[in-house]
């Protein structure tokens, strides 16, 4: 029901749009990104490509993920998949100069999972000290902040900071950011207090810790499932020369410790650590992004060690644009290619019978080949081979495949 | 023709090999004879569908307490246990307490005969109470139960010796139990005094899949049925956690998993490395071969195969003696575990050997020694072999 009522409005907020452009030509203006180095991950969310309905204060904008693969791991392959992975759509609207909103909606695989990934108004008070309420993303790493598909010249996003981040964590929760820029420098700031985690990131299906369970929470963008706010915070430096690094944190109290006044457990903490990097090598211009992570939990004792109490792991991706010239008749057009190193280990440390470590480890290699006709629109081919061991460090699944895929703004 | 229209082409043209070449190089299945997981060869495509049906139950399904996990329980699914079908570890040894000898279990409104050594959010779980002796169980490997379920109980008695008739000094008795309401008995089946053949487990105090199937979801996972409706941590009746068909699925799954297949091929190097085997009496115990009765599953129906195994009880002496039995079975007496799929042990133990009914043994010689009981003249002809013949001994037993 609430998919069918999001399809519903976004169709009719689309129809509506549509049919006053069919009056007027001009009546869309295109507002682009910005590509300067004035950005930080953290202006991702309103650095991108919108449309202007008139003169209005709103514009709309969006994007579109989709791909086929053949994936085969030993030696059996579920054959070729395509699928829609994603569709986003974005409105924001200028209410005051100094004072936005912005909503994203998420559809992703069809209308399988919809989510509100973002709804906040910002007040600028100054560019240092701008509030933040509404639906927002928790800024933990830089792909959380900087997730849009066209960005990327991979099919899948990293592992990492997916499946052992939660991606695109996005809650509930008021906080402040701000920027501040001097010659070649920015800094940025951004501080949060949410509704959090809950249980599911140790009761869950995928038998083992696994922190983006708690998206599957409906009601927490109405209930925190134990009153303690979850913090995030990140603080981010720019040199124009030499790239962007960022440090981040999630703090939190995962488990229902207290119900009706009545103590269930101690306090149990998830703790998430996060470095983040980027930076575009001069005359090269290869460019170099990775994240790693860090996540600590308290899983009782007693528990099963299959859930780990701590995981850590990250990518690292380059691109090497290779032609930049005039292709298939589009101007400017771009070929890269790329390859992401990818490592999670979802269990870090050792059996209490045997001593033994604990594997329980996914890494992975993607080649890629891309295409960019323009900045907005990708064409890419990727490689992916990865291998998995089981918690015992028995022989490893490997995962081998290929990936085509398009992704663009609209 | 324009150059971009050749370019394009061209890449379409790439394209199009790279994906019609995908299954030539990408990573390729491991050799047969190496997984222990898939099913029986020439199921029906409807058998295939309940295997698959079944093997997503034992495999892919992690309880949550949302879905019944225990409070109390050892793992989280089956498949925890018995990675790719296999042998477990120390990590997912389940520990029996509290009796000693055939009247029973005297530790039951103490939570025996399993321990639940984990728990959810918020619960204690279960210690080993005072006085109370234990043993700790390994989990076995799944492959070819179903051929195991379907030898007669007849085959099994002709193999038995328990006044040791034939002097050799083994005397193979069955564990003689009582069959839980739910559990038919076999066609066929032999008596003795209201008690029945059990054949799996360590002491071979279950009698079928079916009991196999629903303890494990009652006792390992905390997971209720109508076949074992009481919760582990409250001892209360409540409402099934799993459904009959979920059950059914999974005891078929077992039931059709294939046997493992030898990764020696039949020449002279291996008939002298099982002639071995058979000169120092392994094989009184460790029976190369059992037939199989009638099936409702064709494929299993009347067939021959190797798993090394009487399916007997045997007495193995006092260091193999725990202080803990189940059925008729005595302290030191333990089923005969079958030997096939032996060298395939290290890929479900992390690449290591845990052997033996609790894992102590860390490698197949230890194993051997570790021996005592009815076979101390196995394991003393053991010691008398050569280098080179206890060599090819083991060999042979990884090749199975």
């Amino acid at each position: 029901m609430k998919s069918q009522f999001y399809l519903t409005l976004c169709f009719w907020l689309f129809g509506v749009l549509v049919l006053l452009a069919q009056n007027d030509s001009t009546f869309f203006k295109r507002i682009t990104s910005d590509s300067s180095k004035n950005q930080l991950n953290l202006d991702a969310v309103y650095n991108r490509p919108f449309l202007q309905a008139g003169k209005t204060p709103v514009a709309v904008g969006g994007y579109v993920e989709s791909k086929v693969e053949y994936l085969q791991t030993d030696g059996v392959s579920e054959g070729y998949q395509f699928q829609m992975q994603r569709m986003t759509l974005f409105v924001s609207s200028s209410i005051h100069r100094r004072i936005k909103f912005l909503s994203e909606i998420e559809f992703e695989e069809g209308t399988k999972e919809i989510n509100i990934e973002f709804a906040s108004l910002d007040l600028q008070f100054n560019p240092m000290f701008n509030l933040r309420g509404g639906i927002l993303m928790n800024p933990i790493g830089a792909f959380n902040q900087n997730h849009d598909g066209p960005k990327w010249e991979f099919n899948d996003r990293p592992i990492a900071a997916t499946q052992m981040l939660p991606a695109t964590f996005s809650n509930v929760g008021m906080g402040l950011w701000g920027k501040y820029a001097k010659k070649n420098w920015i800094f940025g700031y951004e501080a949060y207090l949410t509704n959090g985690f809950d249980e599911q990131i140790i009761n869950n299906t995928e038998n083992k810790t696994f922190l983006p369970a708690s998206k599957l929470n409906p009601d927490r963008f109405e209930e925190n499932t134990n009153g303690r706010p979850l913090f995030t915070g990140k603080i981010a430096l720019r040199n124009r020369k030499f790239g962007e690094i960022g440090l981040s944190t999630m703090q939190g109290i995962y488990n229902k410790f207290v119900d009706d006044g009545l103590i269930l457990d101690e306090k149990r903490a998830v703790r998430v650590w996060a470095i983040d990097f980027n930076t575009t090598l001069p005359k090269l211009n290869t460019f170099i992004n990775g994240e790693w992570a860090w996540v600590a939990v308290n899983v009782p004792e007693t528990f099963t060690q299959q859930y780990g109490n701590r995981q850590s792991g990250g990518f690292i991706d380059v691109v090497q644009p290779i032609v930049r010239r005039k292709i298939f008749g589009f101007d400017n057009a771009v070929v890269n290619l790329a390859c992401r190193l990818e490592f999670v280990d979802w269990n870090i440390g050792t059996f209490k019978e045997t001593g033994d470590p604990i594997e329980d480890k996914i890494w992975a290699i993607v080649p890629a080949l891309s295409f960019r006709p323009s900045a907005q629109t990708v064409l890419r081919l990727n490689y992916r081979y990865h291998a998995q061991t089981d918690i015992l460090g028995n022989p490893a699944a490997l995962t081998g495949g290929f990936q085509f895929g398009l992704a663009s703004y609209f | 023709m324009g150059k971009n229209f050749i370019y394009l082409l061209f890449t379409l043209f790439c394209c199009a090999i790279l994906f019609s070449t995908c299954e030539k190089i990408l990573p390729p299945a491991p050799a047969e004879n190496e997984l222990l997981d898939g099913p029986i060869p020439g199921l029906t495509g409807a058998e295939n569908a309940r295997f698959l049906k079944g093997d997503i139950a034992f495999n892919d399904e992690i309880f949550t307490p949302q879905t019944g996990l225990g409070p109390l329980f050892v793992a989280t699914s089956c498949g925890s246990c018995h990675a790719g079908d296999g042998k477990g570890t120390p990590f997912t040894t389940l520990t029996r307490f509290g009796q000693t000898d055939h009247t029973g279990n005297q530790f039951l409104h103490l939570g025996g005969p399993q321990l639940q050594h984990r728990a959810v959010l918020g619960v204690q779980p279960e210690g080993i109470p005072n006085g109370a002796t234990f043993s700790r169980f390994t989990p076995p490997a799944n492959t070819g139960l179903g051929f195991l379920d379907f030898v007669t109980d007849a085959d099994i008695v002709a193999m038995s010796d328990p006044d040791d008739n034939n002097g050799d000094g083994i005397s193979g008795v069955p564990n003689w139990i009582y069959l839980r309401e739910y559990v038919a008995s076999r066609a066929n089946a032999i008596a003795q005094s209201g008690k029945h053949i059990g054949r799996f487990g360590k002491k071979a105090a279950t009698y079928d899949l079916l009991q196999q199937t629903a303890t494990a979801y009652n006792q390992d996972m905390g997971i209720t049925s109508n076949f074992e409706p009481y919760d582990s941590y409250t001892g209360h009746e409540i409402d099934p956690e799993v459904s009959n068909q979920t059950i059914q699925d999974v005891v078929f799954y077992l039931q059709t998993l294939k046997v493992p297949l030898p990764r020696a091929s039949e020449n002279a190097a291996v008939t002298a490395r099982k002639q071995i085997f058979q000169k120092i009496q392994c094989a009184a115990c460790h029976r190369p071969e059992l037939k199989t009765g009638y099936s409702p599953i064709a494929v299993l129906s009347f067939k021959t195969f190797q798993p090394y195994t009487d399916l007997l009880l045997h007495d193995m002496g006092a260091a193999l003696n725990d202080g803990y039995t189940e059925g008729s079975a005595t302290t030191a007496e333990w089923r005969t575990p079958p030997l096939w799929g032996l060298g395939l042990s290290k890929n479900s133990q992390g690449g290591k050997y845990f052997l033996l009914h609790d894992g102590r043994a860390k490698s197949i010689e230890e194993a051997i020694l570790l021996h005592g009981g009815e076979a101390q003249n196995s394991k003393a002809l053991y010691q008398a072999l050569s280098p080179q013949e206890k060599q090819q001994l083991i060999q042979f037993l990884e090749s199975l």
